[in-house]
């Protein structure tokens, strides 16, 4: 026995994946939304699908919870076989929606236990767990408080905590700060941080890049139904791009063309590869000292940063607007 | 097709959990409510009976004012299915987003339409029933035919909740509700019997609107509480099931459709 730790180290019997998805496709007449998305999620693990809009998040995340027929493809949602097995799949999965779906005619407790019913959870187990939700979301003196009454990042706390009341295996959030302020954002990624240390699984859809570096342990890039990187955030900003950034924008003295006209001129001979978008120029760069120096004598102002998920998904997916 | 034939995903007790949610939202109204559900027809019948009643000799066979309330029975329990069908159960899917969210849970989209159409019908059978007490205590009927009727109030509560859920199902906003009223409801209630005995219409008319479920509701709830034979009640039975089976199977197929795709 060379090392007799390493069954200690590594358990033998590996952790089924709470939800492996294999060539999923999902067309709508001719249209075809989701073509072919692989993935599978480790146990404890935080993972982000992110993409522009119309990028396909939505139908996947659909077709994972079994509430549209993908048109081709292999779904195991904790374990069940999705769509044949959904229901009995989501008795084991909290799902936080886009749309505030909760219930205006009741009170935050009375949302939690009429929920509960649903997972045939008994009263009194449900009423043991909802003070507990309620404080997890911070909204113990909200109780009593029917859900019009409530601000929207209360709002957004009580749909994770209604998403939680079955205990699930696997937490699945569909954009969960779009339209919330900072600080509710903040409040927001702070609960989720609590829940993946505690080392619940969690697939969530964004397309703030941030809140996916600083949540996710991996990430996909999702863009015409396609995944286009799949790796942690660190992996897939180092495969794809440049570690560092300077942007350029203002007047040039020499031009008054601006930061674009300057960039046509001077940008390819300092950085491996620079993009105008509207007023600004993106220089992508390995070492930024030569740029700097020269644009110190220009007039142009800029900014020198590192690399992040942003660029990565600007390059990949195009700078154009995706209205649909 | 695809949607008409797909294999029923019901669960009695998560649909009882459906309907449970609804009837904890009413319990707290549920005063008003009846006292609502109430009131209308008891202004029509009032109004209409005994203001009309006294011009009129009397209508087969009975008072105007005992020929109305039998038919207002079925005409209260039919429009209390469609409202909470139609305005309550289109906010539910549509507007307040209560159905996607409780088919996050463990619950198929059977499991809430089942449990809708059973709550509308419930809501129904409270208004129906309400009017049964009302004119058996005013003595318009015999206390045992009230009862005996109950079971068929129910019965129509269903019905119309099923033909309600249809509407629900291909309504783009409230708007939409309008026509269904306008084109099937009234008209329904003016050839069905409700206000006068349908052999008072042309033989034409009355051929083509034997199909009508009202017609059926009043043919089965009427005889019961007037006490007069009845041989054609199983039909009227069996019509009114059909519509209520057949409602529930195409508004299953369209909000499948609708929610699903």
């Amino acid at each position: 026995m060379d090392r007799p730790n390493d069954a200690l180290e590594r358990p033998v019997t590996r952790q089924r994946s709470p939800l492996v998805v294999e060539g999923l496709r999902k067309s709508y007449g001719d249209h075809e939304v989701v073509r072919g998305v692989s993935f599978s999620l480790v146990p404890g693990e935080c993972f982000a699908l992110l993409g522009p809009n119309g990028a396909g998040k939505t139908t996947t995340i659909r077709c994972i919870l079994g509430q549209t027929m993908p048109s081709d493809g292999r779904i195991e949602l904790v374990g069940e076989s999705v769509p044949d097995h959904a229901r009995q799949a989501r008795q084991r999965v909290g799902v936080v929606p886009q749309t505030d779906s909760l219930d205006p005619d009741f009170t935050a407790a009375e949302n939690l236990e009429v929920f509960a019913r649903y997972f045939g959870i008994a009263p009194d187990q449900a009423r043991e767990r909802i003070p507990r939700l309620l404080a997890f979301a911070g909204l113990e003196a909200k109780a009593d408080a029917k859900v019009p009454a409530l601000s929207g990042g209360m709002k957004r706390r009580l749909t994770m905590a209604r998403a939680l009341i079955n205990d699930p295996e696997l937490l699945v959030m569909d954009e969960p700060t779009t339209g919330l302020d900072p600080q509710a954002r903040h409040l927001i990624w702070d609960r989720l941080k609590g829940l993946i240390t505690d080392g619940k699984t969690v697939l969530l859809t964004t397309h703030f890049m941030d809140e996916a570096e600083r949540l996710a342990h991996r990430i996909a890039i999702l863009d015409e139904g396609r995944i286009i990187a799949i790796g942690t955030p660190r992996d897939v900003i180092a495969e794809h791009i440049e570690p560092q950034v300077v942007e350029v924008f203002g007047d040039w003295a020499e031009h008054t063309g601006g930061a674009p006209a300057w960039a046509t001129a001077h940008a390819a001979a300092f950085s491996r590869r620079f993009e105008i978008s509207g007023e600004t120029a993106f220089c992508y760069i390995d070492e930024p000292g030569a740029l700097l120096d020269h644009l110190a004598g220009t007039g142009l102002r800029y900014l020198h940063r590192p690399a992040n998920l942003e660029d990565v998904f600007l390059k990949l997916t195009g700078r154009e607007l995706r209205d649909s | 097709m695809k949607t008409l034939l797909h294999p029923p995903e019901l669960s009695a007790s998560r649909a009882y959990a459906v309907w449970l949610r609804n009837v904890k939202v009413w319990r707290r109204l549920a005063v008003p409510s009846l006292l609502g559900n109430l009131a209308d027809p008891l202004i029509y019948l009032l109004g209409l009976g005994l203001g009309l009643g006294l011009l009129l000799p009397k209508v087969a066979g009975v008072t105007y004012l005992t020929f109305l309330a039998t038919g207002t029975v079925a005409f209260s329990t039919m429009n209390g299915a469609t409202f909470e069908a139609l305005y309550s159960g289109f906010a539910r899917m549509h507007v307040q987003k209560t159905w996607e969210a409780i088919m996050n849970a463990p619950m198929s989209l059977d499991d809430v339409i089942v449990g809708e159409m059973c709550w509308a019908a419930t809501k129904a059978f409270f208004s129906g029933a309400a009017i049964l007490i009302v004119i058996a205590a005013f003595g318009l009927t015999p206390w045992t035919h009230a009862l005996a009727a109950m079971p068929l109030v129910a019965l129509i509560g269903l019905t119309f909740a099923g033909l309600g859920l249809v509407a629900t199902s291909l309504a783009p906003s409230y708007d939409f509700f309008m026509y269904y009223f306008t084109l099937f409801i009234s008209p329904m209630a003016m050839l069905s019997g409700v206000f006068f005995p349908v052999d008072q219409l042309p033989a034409m008319l009355r051929a083509a609107t034997g199909w009508l479920p009202l017609l059926h509701a009043i043919g089965a709830v009427r005889p019961t509480l007037l006490g007069t034979p009845n041989p054609d009640l199983w039909l009227h039975v069996l019509v009114l099931a059909l519509y209520a089976a057949g409602g529930l199977v195409v508004a299953r197929a369209l909000i499948r459709r609708r929610l699903l795709k």
